[in-house]
């Protein structure tokens, strides 16, 4: 037995390492992913039997306007958030000294990021506030009246989204703080002595040197804009009248209120397939990257 | 150095600079900073309008105390902890696991679990909703602090798969290859060899998971529906639901929930940062 133990024990006790973790994360994360796509052809109410429906989930959600609403709206989170790396990168170059005293005001450029999102959606409620709000604030020093974004069904979205931007600048700006801090000094140098100043020196030596991290920062930013979802729920309930819901939204709406865990499944799927190209692009910018570097 | 740094004596400059920034800051702050304020104010002043003016009284003890007293915040703050410190303390002894055997015991397959650790990582909860809430309830743990330990552990172990992975993959491989020659089993290779040096990699690493679950609302009201189980996240959305026209107590609970992390951040910043940047760049 023990002979039998010794021999095999290279890799049985690796596999024995590697299994509880493999295990919990295929059976939880990725299993229950692709039982999505199955669920979405049956008719179900969470509880009693799954009816097979074949595709008519998927029939029925391009005939309805609640999907292109959410659509819609997936596309202005997504191109709100193109601001956050071009912010970040700026907000970056802005603080990338080094001062007694710079350690501390960096961070506190951080903390939007380490507060949970629902925190944030409280605060951005508090800022948008018509009748106290800092909005409000800033409109009536120009003797405005400052307009009801949340309750505004064309406005709501972007004044969502952008609430939704400030953390992720923030997450930008720390991916190109570390960019900054591995440019090649000898190019840097070399820039100077060649008479590279200001916005050509940005443009032609150090944006070249950032496009790996840059890469990252969208590729993060796209992710998370599509992921949105906390914010929705915390600030308008997809409301009003629908009109901010996003296809993440619209699908926990559909299944934890009207019980339809099919046509909820059904909204999940397109969000994967979304999903699922970008993060294919992200994957492959990546190894691309990796196999560049050795 | 990118940007020109300012030369050390231009002193002028320098103090222009610094508080160029901090004027930056504040303004980038200054939705928090309205939140803080508004956390230490009474009452009355709100009542009366003053939501912007420098408080008359402060109530900070008032406040905190009525949200300690007349709420459950700190029912709902247990209810986090109890949730949040295994979850990580989970995460951490998985994925030391995974990441040790995928980065230095190569087979057949292991860059295709490695790029199935990494990819579902990037799925938006949504995805895995109905089934994960199904699993649970059939599990008989749905409404339980169980069934969001269970899923944050299976969840992060993703990213702090792919987290290890690298970091061990980087150790030098000297030290492997020594202690093979000396006869070492894989059990204590990972004991002597890899856990002494991973400390600096579970830091971060602690730190990011503690964020990342303590910050989750989404996993919180799909697989809770209780207050006994309930985290603080769930719980402040919940209290400005019931505690409309008392800002000044739902933005003491605010900054109640925020501490948490804003303190362990402050506390291990480097590693914070290290951690988010290696997991971002290097993944």
């Amino acid at each position: 037995m023990s002979r039998l133990w010794r021999r095999n024990r290279h890799w049985v006790t690796p596999a024995l390492f590697l299994l509880p973790g493999l295990i919990l994360f295929g059976t939880v994360i990725l299993a229950a992913s692709i039982e999505t796509v199955w669920i979405s052809l049956h008719d179900w109410d969470g509880i009693g039997a799954k009816a097979w429906v074949g595709l008519a989930n998927y029939v029925e959600l391009v005939d309805d306007p609640q999907f292109y609403v959410s659509l819609k709206n997936n596309v202005i989170w997504l191109l709100i958030f193109m601001l956050a790396p071009p912010i970040g990168l700026a907000l970056a170059l802005i603080v990338n000294q080094r001062i007694r005293g710079m350690r501390f005001l960096k961070s506190l450029f951080f903390v939007p990021l380490v507060l949970a999102t629902v925190t944030v959606g409280v605060v951005f409620g508090w800022v948008y506030d018509p009748n106290f709000g800092l909005l409000q604030l800033v409109f009536s020093a120009f003797g405005a009246t400052a307009p009801a974004l949340l309750s505004d069904e064309t406005f709501v979205t972007f004044a969502v989204a952008a609430a939704a931007l400030w953390p992720q600048i923030a997450f930008c700006m720390i991916l190109f703080l570390a960019g900054l801090n591995s440019l090649n000094d000898d190019l840097i140098a070399a820039g100077r002595v060649d008479g590279a100043r200001g916005w050509r020196m940005l443009r032609h030596v150090v944006l070249p040197q950032l496009s790996q991290v840059g890469f990252i920062a969208i590729a993060v930013t796209v992710i998370g804009a599509l992921r949105s979802f906390d914010m929705i729920a915390v600030m308008t309930s997809g409301g009003p009248y629908g009109s901010s819901t996003v296809l993440a939204y619209q699908m926990y709406q559909e299944s934890i209120f009207s019980y339809r865990f099919g046509y909820g499944a059904a909204i999940a799927t397109v969000l994967f397939v979304i999903m699922i190209v970008f993060i294919a692009w992200y994957l492959n910018g990546l190894i691309k990257a990796e196999r560049s570097n050795v | 150095m990118y940007p020109r740094p300012i030369p050390e004596d231009a002193r002028v400059q320098r103090a222009l600079y610094l508080g160029g920034v901090a004027l930056v800051v504040i303004l980038w702050l200054l939705p928090l900073l309205a939140v803080m304020l508004t956390s230490i104010r009474s009452n009355e002043e709100l009542m009366a309008g003053n939501y912007w003016g420098w408080p008359q009284k402060f109530s900070l003890i008032e406040n905190y105390k009525a949200v300690f007293e007349q709420t459950a915040m700190l029912r709902f703050f247990l209810n986090s902890l109890l949730i949040t410190i295994p979850s990580v303390i989970g995460v951490l002894i998985l994925s030391t696991l995974t990441g040790f055997v995928l980065s230095r015991y190569p087979f057949c397959g292991s860059n295709l679990i490695f790029a199935l650790f990494v990819g579902g990582n990037f799925l938006p909860a949504q995805i895995m909703m109905i089934p994960v809430r199904d699993l649970m309830v059939r599990l008989g743990l749905y409404d339980t602090v169980y069934a969001l330990i269970i899923f944050h552990i299976a969840f992060q172990t993703g990213f702090a798969t792919l987290f290890m992975r690298n970091f061990i993959a980087a150790l030098p491989g000297e030290l492997f290859q020594a202690a093979r020659a000396e006869g070492a089993s894989p059990f204590q290779t990972l004991r002597h060899v890899v856990l002494p040096l991973v400390r600096p990699a579970l830091a971060a690493l602690a730190i990011l998971t503690f964020t990342f679950v303590w910050n989750d609302y989404f996993w919180a009201i799909v697989l809770t529906q209780s207050d006994a189980v309930k985290p603080v996240t769930a719980g402040l959305n919940n209290l400005r639901g019931e505690w409309t026209s008392a800002w000044n107590i739902v933005s003491a609970a605010t900054i109640f929930v925020a501490l948490p992390p804003v303190v362990m951040f402050f506390m291990m910043q480097k590693h914070f940062v290290a951690g988010l940047t290696m997991g971002a760049v290097k993944g």
